[in-house]
């Protein structure tokens, strides 16, 4: 049996569009989360200069530019850190007190807001230094630049940026994991459902889906499909004892109808009415063997493991089938070949049933091969299998009727002035089934090949 | 002939004895197991024919308890059921032939005569004859007229067959089921092919006939009148 890969199942599929949504999600979620924290940490930011230079500003205003070079000059001291900028400058942009060596190269902007480049603030390593400031100019043409070193604050963005990745590939690997988990322990009871299903294909209608009572939604499945299999051996029962009855019933008046033909040709004198008579019987018995046909394939189809199946040599069986058939074949002058192994091969089956079914294949051989045709019988030892091989070189059958030839009844249009019932092949689907053994029809270019494999009797 | 049919079927029991008669047999009735078994054991019959499904005791139980009592009677069984398990289970309890309904009379009558000449006692026989053919059983060489014929190993038993049943009718599924072990309707003429072949050895070449076609029946091999 053919098993579901992993990767191709559903329920795989299902999980990892959810998995795929459950991503995307987190990736939009932790972006917003990391816009959000990065435009409040800015605003903070800008909060903190803002009123650091109001508190400028004041001192300005009550002590002039003494007081606000004495406090710039404390305060760029007690700043070890160095995070805040101070600047200030006279009309010229010459420094007059603060920490930055020299006025930024920058442009004024309306709103007094700046963002420049820092130099020579390296941490010991080449990441270059941003800084953002306002840029404040005083009643008396000083200049005042009030600001904060951004590279703490890009750590910190980036600290965040790294910690939400993380997160997110955590995230996305458990998510995974559990889909896959979740995908195998669903599959699993599928498997389990599938292969009951195989067996059941396979003939074994006694087979059922093994269910856990846990009342779930595979149970609840399992229990559905195991009625609807009773439900369907009740009906095959009910139609096998119908088909069953309407032939027997049919048979026993038909035979009596044989038998009064027989009684009337025995009393009866004058040739023309015996030649009428045999007329009748023929066609009586042609009708009969049909009903034994029919209720014989009921008869086999209705087993599935007969336990009257013992060691049979399939060469022994082939071989007498052959020399059965082949004065008929030389009657229409075809050559027909054999060709078995020297020694015997013992599978399990029924000798009489066996030798039905090749007989019905030489049968329909010789009859649809041409005079003077070819008929080749082939018996092959495999590892698993006994390879029985029917070729002649009639007509064969196109492949779209192949499957149908084993229905009842079932005729081709080429063949159906030949004589026959349309039964021969169903019975030899029948007792092929019944030996477990695959049967396939193939072209022999011309004409047609019957193959099938008997199981090996395990030694 | 003595027979006795044991057959619970009213229509099909009349049909059987009425048959049997007009054949010159003598028969006797019984309707249930137990009778049959009754009448059995208390008279000499040359052949007894049994339904297989009967009231009060089967057929096959009929069989066995004849056989438990040393009565060796040949038995034909009378079946609906064909299968070959059936047919074995038929054997196995006793019974010497097994006949699948619905049958041709001229199959039943044949059968029957088989049975009959079987009682005789000739199986012991190494050789047989009719006329002047002649065929060793040990040797396993056919002469006719003195004269040496080839035979294959299937048409050996062929002719075995027809000569133990010599001045018989014998069927086409007798032939079957003795010389070929099928015990199924191969829907052609193989059988007559097997005949003619055979008869193409035998008969050709010699005056008189031997082996005999019996029209709407089957074969005859025996020696003209």
């Amino acid at each position: 049996m053919r098993q579901i890969s992993l990767f191709r199942s559903s329920t795989f599929l299902l999980t990892m569009s959810c998995v795929s949504v459950f991503i995307l999600s987190a990736v939009m979620l932790m972006g917003f989360v990391y816009f959000y924290t990065s435009t409040y940490i800015a605003q903070r930011t800008d909060e903190t200069i803002n009123a650091a230079l109001n508190g400028l500003k004041e001192r300005y205003q009550d002590s002039g530019m003494g007081g606000l070079q004495q406090v710039i000059s404390k305060r760029v001291a007690s700043d070890s850190i160095g995070s805040d900028i101070l600047l200030l400058a006279d009309y010229g942009k010459n420094t007059l007190a603060g920490n930055l060596d020299q006025w930024p190269d920058v442009k004024g902007t309306p709103d007094g807001w700046i963002n420049f480049r820092l130099e020579g603030r390296g941490h010991g390593d080449d990441i270059p230094h941003w800084a953002r400031a306002r840029w404040f100019t005083l009643p008396e043409g000083f200049q005042l630049i009030v600001g904060r070193d951004l590279y703490d604050l890009e750590m910190s963005r980036n600290a965040i940026a790294r910690t939400l990745s993380w997160g997110l590939v955590a995230a996305g690997i458990m998510a995974i994991l559990g889909g896959v988990t979740l995908a195998r322990g669903f599959l699993r009871r599928i498997e389990m459902i599938n292969q009951a299903s195989n067996e059941i294909i396979n003939g074994d209608l006694s087979r059922r889906i093994r269910t856990d009572n846990t009342g779930d939604d595979f149970d609840q499945l399992s229990n559905n499909l195991n009625q609807m299999l009773d439900r369907i051996v009740e009906l095959m029962e009910g139609v096998r004892r119908v088909s069953d009855n309407i032939a027997h019933d049919l048979r026993t008046p038909l035979a009596r109808l044989r038998n009064h033909l027989d009684e009337l040709k025995s009393a009866s004198g004058s040739e023309g009415d015996t030649d009428s008579v045999d007329q009748a019987i023929q066609e009586a018995d042609e009708l009969l063997a049909t009903f034994n046909a029919l209720l014989r394939i009921a008869r086999l189809e209705s087993e599935s493991q007969p336990d009257y199946l013992v060691d049979v040599d399939l060469v022994a069986v082939v071989s007498d089938a052959v020399e059965f058939y082949e004065p008929l074949a030389e009657e229409k002058m075809q050559r027909m070949e054999i060709s078995v192994p020297p020694d015997s091969l013992i599978i399990l089956g029924d000798r009489g049933l066996l030798s039905q079914l090749i007989a019905n294949l030489l049968d329909n051989a010789i009859k649809y091969a041409p005079t003077q045709g070819h008929i080749k019988v082939s018996l092959l030892p495999g590892p698993e299998y006994v390879t029985l091989s029917i070729a002649d070189s009639g007509a064969g059958i196109p492949i779209e009727e192949r499957s149908k030839v084993f229905q009842r009844f079932y005729r081709l249009e080429s063949s159906r002035s030949s004589p026959g019932n349309g039964l021969g092949l169903s019975l030899v689907a029948a007792v092929a089934t019944l030996h477990a053994a695959p049967i396939r029809l193939s072209d022999n270019q011309p004409g047609l090949r019957v193959i099938i494999d008997f199981p090996r009797q395990q030694v | 002939m003595h027979l006795l049919v044991v057959e619970d079927d009213v229509k099909a029991a009349a049909y059987l004895c009425k048959g049997l008669r007009e054949s010159g047999h003598n028969v006797d009735h019984a309707a249930d197991g137990k009778d049959g078994l009754f009448m059995a054991m208390e008279n000499e019959y040359d052949v007894i024919v049994i339904d297989r499904m009967l009231p009060e005791l089967d057929g096959l139980s009929v069989v066995r308890t004849l056989r438990a009592a040393k009565k060796k009677t040949p038995v034909l069984v009378l079946s609906a059921l064909g299968e070959v398990a059936d047919r074995v289970q038929g054997l196995n309890a006793g019974s010497d032939d097994y006949l699948v309904k619905p049958f041709a009379f001229s199959e039943l009558l044949a059968r029957l005569d088989a049975l009959m000449r079987r009682s005789d006692g000739e199986t012991s026989k190494t050789s047989l004859g009719v006329a002047d053919l002649e065929i060793d059983l040990l040797s396993r060489e056919v002469r006719r007229g003195g004269i040496l014929i080839e035979l294959q190993p299937r048409e050996f038993r062929l002719l075995e067959y027809l000569m133990r049943h010599a001045g018989q009718v014998v069927t086409r599924t007798m032939l079957l089921e003795n010389v070929w072990d099928y015990h199924f309707d191969p829907q052609t003429n193989v059988i007559d092919v097997h005949i003619s072949r055979l008869r193409g050895k035998i008969d050709r070449n010699f005056d008189q006939t031997l082996l005999q076609t019996i029209r709407g029946a089957g074969y005859c091999l025996r020696a003209p009148d």
